[in-house]
């Protein structure tokens, strides 16, 4: 020990030029860490002054620097959590992002070691490297220049590589990693670009090598994040104005102005005049869902996503599926259905079917469930005819069952389940009742369903169920001689009633359409291919044919098996004239927008909107 | 390898109300929640379990949720190394001050330079970092050898354990077994009298441990113990 003190004093001018070996440096360091607790600090403080993040290093601090942090890591047996506190917290004000490669391997060096050598410091060194994700704020300008995306690809590659050195040496450390990862989220208010890099690297995190473990906690977890930011994003100060704004707006309105640019600055416009914190809110969640798109690809082509799909789905039931107000979110598992139709889209639709009809669920959650089941129906692009109809057929007998049991009067309060459930029916049907009847096989099986007795029950779904759904689905079943209407409604043409506010109860499930357009710009152009506009439906009473769309119609080629070209929903053609749509102004019916973004002309407002209209609070 | 030892576990697990109608997978999943984390009560990390039999009645504890108290039967394979029990394990680092270990793929192992016995130099061979032995040339531990080592302490929490290759019996395994095979042909009929079967009795709630294909193939390891202690 005497030894090494005498030593001490010419120690870092020598070890600068090289004078003393690898091995000579490190016991150096462990006499050195070992002398602390015998109360001698003072080489060791000197080694933590070199530590000291100091800016414009010169290349012999940088090579003394890159010395002591490899010395050290060979001496990572001797630091003590209590003694060497200081020096502890000196590596951990040390940025990677602040350093050329060299001292970054030698300092992600003496993570993994200190990982690997004491259980004490796994939580330490994880919560260290995941503090990576994301560079000091001053850096995150610098960041898109050239050199800038450059250097993000050398810090965060090794974070990563250092993440799965450590798992390699301790293999439960994944199991540490997600919940440090989950905690060190920025949170909702933080910036975009910061939310968005830390999301890339959970990202990539779940794709890695350590996925296998940490894959279950990422993606809920970004999924909790993005209803978080959605349910921040509120419809009804947007809806209080007067002047159509983002919300308000139709996307498939703002694709009619042909030119991109014109677009963009009515889109900016509009955002400009939005109180600041709702736009960034909206960018940002923009941002972070088409992040788990672009996710949800890479995981298809490399074969993960039934995998993945398994994780979204109860992360989607515990979480999406009650969450009163969910705008965007649920469009995460539109396109994972959109890129699988046969097993996720379907499996997606079975869940659902069964949260329905499994009677343990509190009501909520079923009318919810059957809510997303009608929307995503009636959506999808993607789902067959034969599917669909299957899934009308188990809500039919479900509600068929129902009524035959109960031989009650109407009551929208006390059967709020069953008249969500004959209102998913009669959605589903509006949109697709023409294509079903097209099919023979589906057509006949539509007219065997006991339809007839449920609309004609003492509960009188008819009555009850929103107007403007009942009038189309009733208008469109009389076209297609579904079955003989003997009451007549009078609905006086009004978006709701008093007895669809009460099945709807207080969350306005009457009224809750989740996979209405997404008004999000960048999502909306990942969705569009896959999903089907009210305003390209073709119904049971349109039969003056559309030339227009006939002549140029694409083909879509994921659906509808066996129909005949013509009758095929129109597909993303999205630049239609506003007088195509006047052509046809009962479309009105189907859209449940207030009253004040009618006075636009005859525009179609394809959106149904959410159980969120300012009537609902 | 020592460490591991099956016990039969008489259990009270409590449910919560609302998953009365699937109580076997709400069992399950408490029983999962044991894995792979030390547990107090069965004395070691929980590897596996193994539901025996599961009373069809259950105890409901009064109050605002009442939960209700299923009794099982359960045999646990648990990991519960202590001091000076010998360990197996994969060599996946080495360096001049460490070697670093991961056992039966879950638990991760440091043997410091401090701990690594005289007999052993660390050299680089062929570009590869080694401990050679002095006395034994093929006596080499590097990188993917097997090793066995004894156990200094274990952290319960993290499931770290701190090894020790100060124990004459310890090393790369590949060379302890070819050395004691040696050994054990010329007396065998002997030692075969000597050996003891080892009982495992878990304290608190597990009931007497039964002797098991691990049991023997822990007394087969005391047995090559007994062996090599004698040869040295």
């Amino acid at each position: 020990m005497v030894g090494v003190r005498v030593s001490n004093k010419e120690e870092f001018p020598v070890m600068e030029k090289g004078g003393y070996s690898d091995s000579q440096l490190v016991s150096h360091f462990k006499g050195l860490l070992v002398a602390v607790t015998t109360g001698d600090r003072e080489n060791y403080d000197e080694l933590v002054g070199y530590l000291h993040p100091k800016k414009n290093l010169s290349p012999d601090e940088v090579a003394v620097l890159v010395t002591t942090l490899k010395a050290l890591s060979g001496a990572v047996s001797f630091i003590d959590s209590f003694h060497h506190e200081s020096l502890l917290f000196a590596v951990s004000r040390m940025s990677l992002w602040n350093y050329g490669t060299e001292v970054m391997d030698a300092l992600l060096e003496l993570i993994v070691s200190l990982a690997a050598s004491n259980g004490k410091y796994i939580d330490w060194c994880l919560e260290m490297l995941v503090k990576h994700f994301v560079p000091p704020f001053y850096i995150f300008d610098s960041l898109k220049q050239e050199n800038g995306i450059d250097r993000k690809n050398k810090v965060l590659s090794r974070v990563h590589a250092a993440l799965k050195d450590i798992a390699d040496l301790v293999p439960l450390a994944p199991l540490r990693l997600s919940p440090i990862v989950v905690q060190n989220m920025p949170s909702v208010f933080s910036n975009e670009p910061e939310t968005v890099m830390y999301v890339e690297n959970m990202l990539k995190l779940e794709s890695g090598a350590v996925g296998e473990t940490v894959g279950s906690t990422m993606l809920p977890a970004l999924v909790d994040r993005l209803l978080e930011l959605d349910v921040e994003i509120g419809w009804d100060g947007i809806l209080q104005e007067d002047t159509r704004g983002i919300f308000d707006m139709e996307l498939e309105d703002i694709c009619k102005f042909t030119d991109e640019d014109e677009n963009f600055d009515s889109m900016s416009e509009m955002l400009n005049r939005k109180n600041l914190q709702g736009n960034l809110v909206v960018q940002k969640l923009d941002s972070l869902i088409v992040l788990a798109f672009l996710h949800l690809e890479s995981c298809q082509s490399s074969g993960r996503l039934a995998e993945v799909f398994d994780i979204l789905l109860p992360s989607f039931q515990r979480t999406v599926l009650n969450a009163y107000n969910s705008k965007f979110t649920q469009f995460v598992m539109f396109y994972a259905c959109a890129l699988d139709p046969e097993g996720c889209g379907v499996k997606y639709a079975m869940v659902l079917a069964d949260v329905f009809s499994c009677d343990v669920n509190p009501p909520i959650t079923r009318m919810s469930a059957v809510a997303y089941l009608a929307s995503y129906l009636s959506r999808a692009k993607f789902l067959s005819a034969a599917m669909v109809t299957t899934i009308i057929q188990s809500l039919v007998d479900w509600c068929y069952a129902y009524c035959k049991l109960r031989d009650f009067d109407m009551n929208p309060r006390a059967h709020q389940v069953f008249y969500s459930g004959c209102q998913a029916i009669m959605y589903i049907l509006c949109f697709r009742l023409r294509s079903l009847m097209d099919i023979p096989r589906l057509k006949l099986q539509l007219l065997n369903m006991p339809m007839e007795a449920i609309w004609k029950h003492k509960l009188s779904p008819l009555k009850v169920c929103l107007p403007t759904v009942v009038v189309e689905f009733l208008r469109q079943a009389k076209a297609a001689q579904l079955f003989m209407a003997s009451d007549s409604f009078v609905f006086n043409d009004v978006l709701e009633s008093d007895l669809s506010k009460a099945y709807g109860g207080m969350d306005r499930l009457d009224m809750f359409f989740p996979f209405d357009p997404c008004l999000l710009k960048k999502s909306e152009s990942y969705i569009r291919p896959h999903f089907v506009r009210w305003s390209k439906v073709r119904t049971t009473y349109d039969d003056d044919i559309d030339e227009v769309s006939d002549n140029d119609s694409e083909v879509s080629d994921d659906d509808f098996v066996g129909r005949n070209t013509e009758e095929i929903i129109d597909d993303d053609d999205m630049v239609v004239t506003v007088e195509d749509l006047d052509f046809n102004p009962d479309l009105n019916k189907m859209s449940i927008t207030p009253k004040s973004s009618l006075k636009y002309g005859m525009r179609m407002p394809a959106r149904i909107r959410p159980s969120t209209s300012p009537e609902s609070l | 390898m020592e460490g591991l030892k099956v016990s039969k576990a008489n259990l009270t697990v409590y449910i919560h109300p609302s998953k009365s109608n699937q109580v076997s997978q709400a069992v399950l999943r408490e029983l999962s929640s044991l894995l792979f984390t030390f547990s107090e009560i069965v004395d070691g990390v929980v590897l596996a379990y193994d539901v025996n039999s599961l009373d069809t009645c259950a105890k409901i504890l009064p109050g605002v949720h009442p939960y209700f108290g299923v009794k099982l039967k359960v045999n646990f394979l648990l990991f519960s190394p202590k001091p000076n029990t010998l360990l197996e394990g994969k060599v996946v680092k080495l360096t001049q001050e460490s070697i670093h270990v991961v056992v039966l793929g879950f638990s991760a192992a440091v043997i410091a330079e401090k701990d690594i016995r005289e007999e052993f130099v660390w050299k680089m061979k062929k570009g590869q970092e080694v401990y050679a032995s002095r006395s034994n040339k093929r006596h080499v531990i590097k990188v993917g050898t097997m090793i066995r080592f004894s156990v200094k302490s274990f952290d319960e929490e993290i499931l770290h354990v701190y090894g020790s290759l100060i124990p004459e019996h310890t090393g790369s395994i590949y060379w302890l077994d070819k050395n004691l095979e040696v050994v054990s042909h010329a007396d065998r009929s002997e030692k075969k009298k000597r050996i003891q079967p080892e009982r495992i009795v878990l304290e608190q709630d597990v009931v007497d441990g039964e002797l098991s294909t691990l049991d023997i193939a822990q007394k087969k390891t005391s047995a090559k113990r007994q062996k090599h202690s004698e040869d040295s």
